[in-house]
């Protein structure tokens, strides 16, 4: 960024000025006084015109970088962002919810258009885009293009209420042809586990316990409503990280944590403490786990 | 006057000391120690509030406050050192020094001027006691999830506050009206204020002070009370919107109900960002006033430094919205916006620009308000560039939200005013205490601020442009932040510690100080005309003012080099100065002291309660006796005789 340089030169010479003066100018104890000038037209002329000028060096690059930045190409991969309190929810055109992750293919610009459940939110990938707030009952709209494939961190930057801390998420950019795979295989019903083995025993938890009433499992569950207020498992473990991207799936302490008090784990969750058993968090950790 | 006191049955008191004498004073002098010192007091609670934070963010994922409290802690630090530190200050420098500066014995209105600071304190007495009698609760339907402490129990959405967060439903509880009936009433006091001194800068020169005679810090006063007219009815809007949307079901930001969110963030800003100018031109003011001085030479540029002060108010008001760059507030909007804050740049750039050419060639006399002045001067300037490279909105987009954003604004804030606070404080110390600091302790306090405020608050720069978002009270240690992290925790201890060094000095200096001299800098302005501390009158004899820096011209001509000579009979001049501000020939009529406005603050207070509870029956009467008792207190007060004189006075 050409401002961060020109400022840096500016901050240099100021200083040194400064500097400068509090060692040329300094008291050396003598008599003679300093001559009273009251001013110089000619030099305060100067110190107006070129920072105006240099100003306008920095203006026309910026108004054209917010016109460029502003609209996506018409061919662009269109994706839905939803905020809630504290988690983002992603859906596709051919009909995908998930959460937390965010996958696009790599070398396509993605048109995002975004709205919020609650609060407001922001979304902010540092290394792909600029941030752009997610406003309840307004649809804002963010363009960017991961150029390599890999894995992006972002995270919400506006303040919206206790977890705002935990309010991250992750973009995972994949080559063109893994990305058709993964869009094949989310729009799959969830996986159904083999009767009698752990896994089931999970389902049928996760069936009895209540977790229904606000989780979709393609195939398994389906919530009432329009929007749920829960992500969406059907293809949990195809994700690497839960909860506002807070904690990992990988990890059998972070589930574990999370199932037996989500909101110990992270502050006024919506997802309440229901009084599982240790026995039923194996169970369902099994279960969630096998839902590639 | 027998009849007066028949009529009234509050009399006008006439204690001259004691507690009763303040509590009723109109002097602009003691309301100035009475905002100072009590923004000092919230100076100390918003920076053990920021001690918290730091500690917090030391390390990463730490678990030393709860998400509640960390949310609690930053909403309050923040909203304490703006409206509760800095304002106030920066109150006290005005009422203590517009009168002396322009040749006046007092404000324009000294009661309103007391009912200003009433209104200030009972503004941050409802404010604090959140902690005691607020209740916080989780979002409907969610889950604490923590027990939630006393340390919680504040307004926790954010200075800013913004809906719907801030609303019903998402921050049930009583926290946030706590914060939004102290802000209305603290608002209330600055308005009030702001007409007050106006009145004051226009209506109550000493003949021949014309306004191009005014000192820098009177313009600079000006602005900012202007800034304030203008700005806190906005505010006060907003303010009241979501008060009624909190309690009365309005729909104003709900946009369920066809409300709009982003209104309100419209609304704050438009009075938020006057608002830095309000925060950082009364220091600015000092600076001008402090660099002459030890510089011996008059203000390079004067009237550059002053029209660029007016300029900076003027395009305060038009740049609102690039705290709202990524709001989608659409392209056309960010580049008027982006285009209207780096205009702003052009006036900044010349103040600091005159300022160094006041030091230039200057005899510099490094004492503490000098070297406070030209700390101001070097990390303003800090603060100045990094706001210049917000207004580039693309790269707003990325620094928007993130520490890149608290260093920028602390270098304004604290390095900024606060600097010009602390330079301000030592250099009209001899004139308010009458005594000397002890300037090694004071040199100590700068060189350990300094260092410390560079420590905290530079590494922000790098944290917030590795991704580090504001307002998390924790962060992953995979994220690499923590080392840069515990340098600025540091840093904020050593600005305590020279913080307590400042204490110590002014509690042991106001005592026991060598007795200050008159004019113990040589200085430039007639508040230096008067004797330290100036008596209960201010000027003896109202001044003949006959040029810029009247003061200076009194003691000294130049030479034909332009070199200053002082006059043969200046001494002789200032022994008559402080002999008739000692003994005067009769003594001037002051506005005698008066019940009202600490009443009339009083009856706010049950207002205030009243607006807090008025779900209950006696809410409803605590809310009705105290606007009967402020109506009370006011129809006495206009009704008040003015001219019962009082003995101290005679
Ligand atoms: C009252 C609604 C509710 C019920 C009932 C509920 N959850 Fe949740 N659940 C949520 C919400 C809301 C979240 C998102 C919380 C967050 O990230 O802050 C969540 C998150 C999760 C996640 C992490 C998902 C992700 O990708 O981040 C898992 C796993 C989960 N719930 C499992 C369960 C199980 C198992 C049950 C039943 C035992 C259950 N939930 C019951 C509301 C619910
Ligand atoms: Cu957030
Ligand atoms: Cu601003």
């Amino acid at each position: 960024m050409p401002v961060f340089a020109i400022a840096a030169v500016i901050f240099i010479l100021v200083e040194a000025a400064v500097v400068y003066a509090a060692f040329k100018f300094r008291d050396r104890g003598d008599e003679t006084e300093p001559k009273q000038i009251h001013g110089n037209n000619k030099l305060e002329a100067l110190w107006t015109i070129i920072p105006a000028l240099i100003l306008v060096g920095i203006a026309v690059p910026t108004v054209s970088a917010i016109v460029d930045l502003t609209s996506a190409p018409d061919d662009a991969v269109e994706i839905d962002v939803i905020g809630h309190q504290w988690w983002f929810e992603f859906s596709y055109p051919e009909g995908i919810t998930t959460a937390n992750v965010l996958v696009v293919p790599a070398g396509t610009p993605i048109d995002l258009s975004m709205t919020s459940k609650d609060v407001v939110h922001s979304f902010w990938i540092p290394r792909l885009a600029g941030k752009r707030d997610v406003i309840p009952g307004q649809y804002t709209s963010l363009y960017f293009e991961a150029d390599e494939p890999g894995e992006y961190w972002g995270q919400c930057a506006e303040f919206c209420g206790l977890s705002h801390a935990k309010m991250s998420f992750r973009v995972r950019a994949l080559p063109p042809a893994e990305y058709t795979a993964w869009l094949q295989a989310q729009q799959q019903p969830a996986v159904e586990p083999a009767a009698g083995s752990l896994e089931a025993q999970g389902r049928d938890i996760f069936l009895g316990r209540g977790c229904i009433a606000c989780h979709n499992i393609k195939g398994v569950s389906e919530v009432a409503g329009e929007v749920p207020g829960a992500p969406d498992l059907t293809h949990f473990a195809s994700r690497n990280v839960f909860a506002g991207a807070s904690l990992s799936i990988d990890s059998d302490d972070d589930l574990r944590d999370w199932l037996a008090n989500p909101p110990a784990v992270k502050s006024g969750s919506f997802m309440p403490n229901l009084g599982l058993s240790p026995d039923d968090i194996t169970a369902l950790i099994a279960y969630l786990r096998s839902l590639e | 006057m027998t009849t007066a006191s028949l009529r009234w049955p509050l009399r006008r008191p006439v204690d001259a000391s004691g507690i009763w004498s303040w509590i009723t004073t109109v002097d602009h002098k003691r309301i100035a120690k009475l905002y100072g010192y009590t923004g000092f007091v919230f100076f100390i609670v918003g920076g053990l509030e920021a001690l918290l934070l730091r500690i917090q963010l030391a390390q990463p994922e730490s678990s030393f406050l709860t998400a509640a409290e960390y949310n609690t802690m930053f909403t309050m630090h923040g909203t304490t050192m703006i409206f509760l530190v800095v304002m106030p200050m920066a109150a006290a420098f005005m009422n203590f020094l517009l009168p002396l500066m322009i040749g006046a014995r007092d404000v324009a209105f000294p009661r309103l001027n007391a009912l200003s600071y009433w209104f200030f304190l009972v503004g941050g007495i409802v404010l604090y006691s959140s902690f005691l009698f607020a209740t916080a609760g989780a979002p409907q339907g969610g889950f604490l999830g923590e027990t939630s402490t006393a340390l919680g129990k504040a307004a926790n959405g954010g200075w800013f506050m913004y809906p719907p967060n801030s609303g019903p439903q998402f921050s049930p509880g009583t926290v946030i009206d706590f914060w939004l009936i102290g802000l209305l009433v603290l608002g209330v006091g600055s308005l009030v204020s702001s007409v007050n001194l106006l009145t004051t800068i226009f209506n109550m020169r000493a003949p021949g002070m014309k306004l191009f005679r005014m000192p820098v810090f009177v313009w600079m006063s000006m602005v900012v009370n202007f800034l304030l007219a203008f700005s806190l009815p906005i505010v006060t809007v907003a303010l009241i919107m979501l008060y009624f949307d909190r309690n009365f079901g309005t729909l104003f930001f709900e946009a369920s109900g066809g409300g709009d969110p982003v209104l309100y963030q419209h609304l704050f800003w438009l009075f938020g960002h006057p608002e830095v100018y309000v925060l950082i031109l009364p220091a600015m003011g000092i600076v001008s006033e402090v660099l002459p001085v030890f510089s011996r030479k008059p203000l390079f540029g004067y009237p550059a430094v002053v029209f660029a002060g007016i300029a900076i108010g003027f395009l305060g008001f038009g740049v609102w919205a690039h705290h709202m760059f990524a709001s989608g507030i659409g392209p056309i909007a960010q580049v008027a916006f982006g285009l209207s804050t780096m205009t702003i740049a052009v006036p900044t750039g010349i103040k600091v620009f005159n300022w160094i050419g006041t030091m230039w060639e200057g005899k510099l006399k490094f004492t503490v308000p000098m070297l406070f002045a030209m700390g101001f001067v070097a990390m303003f300037t800090i603060g100045g560039l990094s706001g210049v490279t917000h207004a580039v909105v693309p790269s707003d987009w990325q620094q928007t939200d993130t520490y890149y954003i608290v260093a920028h604004f602390h270098y304004v804030l604290f390095g900024g005013a606060m600097f010009g606070i602390f330079a301000g404080l030592y250099y009209w110390f001899p004139k308010l205490t009458g005594r000397m600091y002890d300037a090694t302790l004071a040199k100590l306090h700068f060189w350990l601020m300094f260092i410390g405020f560079n420590l905290t608050f530079a590494p922000m720069h790098w944290l917030g442009l590795q991704g580090m978002v504001r307002r998390t009270e924790t962060y992953a240690a995979e994220t690499g932040l923590g080392p840069w992290n515990m340098v600025a925790t540091i840093g904020a201890f050593i600005i305590a510690i020279s913080t307590l060094i400042f204490m110590a000095n002014w509690v042991q200096s106001r005592r026991r100080g060598a007795p200050a001299p008159m004019d113990p800098w040589d200085a430039r302005t007639l508040e230096w005309a008067i004797p330290s501390p100036p008596p209960e009158f201010n000027f003896a004899e109202i001044p003949q003012v006959t040029s810029l820096d009247d003061f200076w011209h009194q003691k000294y001509t130049e030479d034909d080099a332009g070199r200053p000579v002082r006059k043969p009979d200046a001494d002789a001049r200032l022994a008559h100065l402080e002999e008739i501000g000692h003994n005067p020939e009769h003594r001037p009529h002051l506005p005698a002291p008066s019940w009202f406005p600490p009443l009339a603050g009083l009856a706010m207070l049950f207002v205030a309660t009243g607006l807090l509870l008025h779900a209950s029956i006696v809410g409803i009467a605590i809310g009705l006796v105290g606007a009967a008792g402020l109506f009370l207190a006011l129809v006495a007060w206009s009704r008040e005789p003015l001219e019962e004189e009082v003995s101290a006075h005679e």
